[in-house]
């Protein structure tokens, strides 16, 4: 049946001509604005690649549950009573109704409300009450409920794709598990635990955060009430992201396009290497200097590196096309229609089950959560006013044209390495360059997505 | 004790004993054995909870600031039940040094989610006021409404209250204020004037 539902629906491919909407140093406004660009990107995008859904300390035991969306279709990831992970369509299959309708929780059997099917956490079919009115064989599988049937982990972060043909998730992801590797390879035992979020949305596309995500050209702009905040007290005005201001462009800083329509912004070489040296250019929060001076108290020298888990990782490793590492956030762009978009900046905290940390670990947590919500209250409600701005001023449809042209055929200024990876300064536009060919290769596609029920 | 640190320039007293204080006694006093029904004691409160919204409306910040005690804390939890802010990020969890960034933020003129500024209405209603086990301290229960336009539209911001009142020379001040929006685990726009 979906194979029909497949053919008879306006592919992709046929919307419009993606190369005279997608060129070398711009793309065209509709990309943003039209709800069939949109409805498109729900499969070809949000459906035929691997798509971040969430992360396994949020599911630890097994029957665990939340509530998620892959594109728009609402899921339950789970963890199933055999421990293995799954994501289940959050659809009964007899009318359709929402089967779990709570954010999080643990169950075993899923009873849906409406005439009561219910389901084990496999997705099979349990029971169906009255069943002697019905003449059917309920053993069959197109009564179990249906699931994505591809999902996958990387070292903690589950990711699921409706598409057969899609790579494996590890070749999806390519070299920016290098980056990531690193970013939880700083924590004891590379391991992070989920610990809420600030979550938040605006008023425009989703491709507006992404393109943001390595965007190195607006900091100093977008955020300089946060930058003039954050060093107004500085005995050296060095806090946060103030290497971004004289000259970036020469800074040892840089944005690398990494593949797959995936990119990575390293300022770790503007930060001193060593221990203590992210700490000190940690913006103020609420328990600073009383959590610094106990730890050094009590751990001399060896405070600072555990000071600097409660600093920001200076770096954004943008995974196309919704997840995002950066600080110590899970950053997670959730399309809600063409003009509306969830950015949702998932906490993390360090997890040391053999004390590692010496005992320091619930201080240097506390300390961790209120470093993390920085960003959020006084960074990125400004960019989420300014992506709003841009939904609005793209209202004005003869003037067709965004730009993304900054770094292009400035020779030597771009660099391709024998791995394919692209490296430019930190203002460079070519990450948006390079994945828009991505995307745009994937909306010229015909992915057949499929799913799968238990038999 | 005593404060020997300026919490204006540094963050000394949020530490354990702040977050176990907020964690263990801040969700239980609503015990209706503590409710203070006098009226002139609602009153007092009430007066101020109003002179509050209306410092906010109006953008008095250092007024609004000058409310609350030296070592304040403004909170905004991220879940319904207020959560525990040593394990897990909050909406805002804001100090003393960090309100004052808050302020300091939104008069730089360059933070563009307030240019231009909300406009904002505060209802206050519902106020109680619950007496603890110390006597210079009095909670307050109270729901709001916040109207607020900006750019293109009006929109209501609502939920609950909890206000920590503590009385220093004659003076009643606040000294925790914890914000609970009722949809405050959901996605939400544009969060940046002070609620």
């Amino acid at each position: 049946m979906l194979e029909k539902l497949n053919a008879s629906r306006i592919e992709s491919a046929d919307l419009y001509d993606w190369d005279e909407l997608v060129q070398e140093d711009r793309v065209h406004r509709l990309i943003y604005t039209d709800p069939a660009v949109f409805a498109a990107e729900m499969t070809n995008i949000f459906g035929a690649v691997w798509v971040y859904l969430g992360h396994e300390s949020q599911i630890p035991a097994n029957d665990d549950y939340i509530t998620v969306r892959l594109g728009l279709r609402p899921l339950i990831l789970l963890r199933d009573a055999h421990g293995k992970i799954r994501a289940l369509f959050n659809r009964c299959t007899h009318r359709g109704t929402t089967l779990c309708r709570k954010d999080k929780g643990s169950a075993r059997i899923f009873t849906c409300p409406y005439h009561g099917w219910s389901y084990l956490n496999t997705g099979k079919l349990r029971a169906v009450p009255w069943p002697d009115g019905y003449a059917c064989n309920f053993n069959e599988a197109k009564y179990n409920v249906a699931q994505v049937p591809r999902v996958d982990s990387y070292r903690g972060f589950i990711f699921a794709t409706l598409n057969p043909e899609a790579p494996s998730l590890i070749d999806y992801l390519g070299a920016i598990t290098k980056p990531i590797d690193e970013w939880l390879d700083r924590q004891p035992k590379g391991r992070i635990r989920v610990c809420e979020a600030n979550r938040l949305k605006y008023k425009g596309n989703w491709k507006l955060a992404y393109d943001n995500s390595g965007d190195g050209y607006h900091v100093v702009f977008s955020h300089r009430s946060l930058l003039e905040m954050e060093n107004r007290q500085a005995d050296v005005a060095n806090k946060g992201m103030s290497y971004y201001k004289g000259s970036p462009d020469t800074a040892p800083m840089y944005i690398a396009y990494m593949g797959n329509g995936h990119h990575f912004k390293d300022k770790r070489p503007n930060i001193q290497k060593r221990a203590g040296g992210l700490w000190a250019v940690e913006g103020p929060a609420p328990g600073s200097e009383h959590y610094a001076d106990a730890l050094r108290q009590r751990f001399g020298a060896k405070a600072e590196e555990i000071l600097d888990l409660a600093s920001s990782e200076p770096v954004n490793i943008n995974v196309f096309p919704n997840f995002s590492l950066l600080g110590n956030h899970i950053q997670v762009f959730e399309p809600v229609s063409v003009d509306e978009t969830n950015v949702t900046w998932y906490g993390t905290a360090v997890v040391d089950e053999d004390n590692a940390l010496g005992g320091a670990v619930d201080e240097i947590n506390a300390l961790r959560m209120r470093t993390q919500e920085q960003f959020p209250n006084f960074g990125e409600v400004d960019d989420l006013a300014n992506f709003e701005e841009i939904q609005r001023g793209l209202a004005c449809q003869e003037d067709e044209w965004i730009y993304m042209h900054r770094g292009l055929g400035i020779p030597g200024r771009v660099k391709t390495d024998e791995n394919g990876i692209i490296t430019a300064p930190a203002t460079d536009e070519v990450f948006m360059r390079e994945y828009i060919k991505e995307w745009k290769r994937l909306m010229k596609a015909t992915p057949k997505l499929v799913v799968q029920r238990e038999p | 004790m005593q404060t020997v640190h300026d919490p204006t320039i540094s963050s000394y007293y949020v530490n354990d004993e702040l977050y176990r204080n907020l964690v263990e006694n801040f969700s239980d006093w609503q015990r209706e054995e503590l409710a203070i029904a006098a009226p002139e004691v609602r009153d007092r409160f009430r007066l101020l909870l109003e002179r509050e919204a209306r410092l906010l409306d109006e953008l008095r910040f250092d007024e609004w600031l000058a409310m609350y005690s030296p070592e304040c804390i403004y909170w905004v939890p991220g879940t319904p039940e207020g959560g525990d802010p040593r394990r897990e990020i909050a909406v805002s969890f804001d100090d003393r040094r960090r309100m004052e960034d808050r302020i300091y933020r939104l008069r730089t003129g360059y933070a563009w989610s307030q240019a231009p500024k909300s406009r904002t209405v505060r209802m206050i209603s519902n106020v109680e006021v619950f007496a603890t086990s110390e006597s210079a301290f009095r909670m307050v229960r109270s729901n709001f409404l916040i109207s607020e336009f900006r750019v293109d539209g009006t929109r209501f911001l609502s939920g609950w209250c909890g206000h920590r009142f503590v009385e220093r020379a004659g003076r009643w001040e606040i000294q925790v204020r914890q914000v609970n929006l009722i949809d405050c685990d959901r996605n939400l726009r544009n969060p940046s004037i002070v609620l």
